[in-house]
């Protein structure tokens, strides 16, 4: 019997196969999850969520752009020349001092790779997934931010269709911050609501002293 | 052939011209999650020693010289992929069939679940 009659049933997807490939190196005891994790992140680290750090940066200070980002996200990312989320919407939530923007994926681990490039590994735990939604501000406090009860936190369940991402606040004291110098502010875990924007680092030649 | 790949130590960021990762701006470019997954496997699979590195660069060249490798990520890694899976056969690691099998079960296993109605992205 000829190798091709013998596969035509075989799915072509590559994402199948590529998942089909670890699993089964996996079992043979060749490889681990998390080898392969950590030769990704090591080549993709800069890759990762620079994208979206520009995004937010960009909102930070032009107030033009930020309207159209809130209005149609989409279309705000691709006049950065960030696309290809094959087809789905990104929508981008504002977080504020009154609303904290959380985003999850409860079916599996929609994300937008555009933007936020891949997601971490917690994002497609069943834990995460299932926690986020039932008790998110437990979550939110074992990722280290303890949120004031008078803030509301909203919950936001990405999906093929949309993929949320949030603007953290732009952070104090970050007045005389260039953009690029605001862009290193953001993490990805602030663009998925987990955190808020880092804090402008004292810089060594800044003599201010602490009060 | 880049003297540079023959090197025992030779890493997936040296490879050269056609078969360089895509990149934009210098960074690396993965536009699905799956081709960060088959990156990563193919370099992993190199660091624990399954195959030196040239041999990998050698199935992605037949595989890009045969298919061209266009611009696109996800022409790329498609090659990529391909080099993969005829690595993993020629040094009976997986068969094409192990493949087959495995893919077809995780394709059957998506069709019964909600991930048919909602197109979520695989896990």
């Amino acid at each position: 019997m000829s190798e091709h009659a013998a596969r035509q049933d075989a799915p072509a997807d590559p994402a199948l196969r590529t998942m089909a490939i670890e699993s089964l190196l996996i079992e043979k005891g060749l490889l681990s999850t998390d080898a392969i994790d950590a030769r990704v992140q090591a080549y993709e680290q800069d890759i990762g969520p620079l994208n979206g750090a520009k995004v937010v940066a960009r909102a930070w200070t032009q107030p033009e752009y930020k309207r159209r980002l809130l209005s149609d996200a989409t279309a705000a990312i691709a006049e950065l020349g960030f696309s290809g989320s094959q087809g789905a919407e990104i929508v981008v939530l504002e977080n504020t001092p009154q609303v904290h923007n959380l985003v999850v994926c409860t079916l599996c681990s929609c994300y937008p790779w555009p933007v936020l490039g891949l997601p971490p590994r917690w994002y497609k735990s069943d834990a995460y997934r299932a926690r986020a939604v039932i008790e998110p501000r437990a979550v939110l406090k074992e990722f280290g931010l303890e949120l004031d009860a008078s803030i509301e936190v909203r919950v936001w369940d990405s999906n093929s269709d949309i993929r949320y991402m949030v603007l953290p606040q732009r952070p104090a004291d970050t007045a005389r911050l260039t953009e690029p110098e605001l862009a290193a502010l953001v993490t990805r875990d602030s663009m998925i609501g987990v955190a808020q924007a880092a804090a402008p680092q004292d810089s060594p030649s800044a003599d201010s002293p602490s009060p | 052939m880049n003297p540079a790949l023959d090197a025992p130590n030779a890493r997936p960021a040296d490879l050269p011209g056609d078969l360089a990762l895509p990149r934009s701006n210098g960074e690396l470019i993965f536009a699905e999650p799956w081709q960060a997954r088959a990156f990563g496997i193919a370099a992993a699979l190199n660091e624990s020693g399954a195959y030196p590195w040239r041999d990998f660069h050698a199935s992605l060249a037949r595989e890009i010289a045969a298919n061209g490798s266009g611009d696109a990520a996800d022409h790329y890694y498609a090659r990529w992929l391909a080099a993969l899976e005829s690595l993993l056969a020629e040094r009976g690691i997986l068969s094409p069939s192990d493949i087959d099998a495995r893919a077809s079960q995780h394709a059957a296993a998506n069709s019964h679940d909600d991930h048919n109605n909602h197109n979520h992205d695989s896990r």
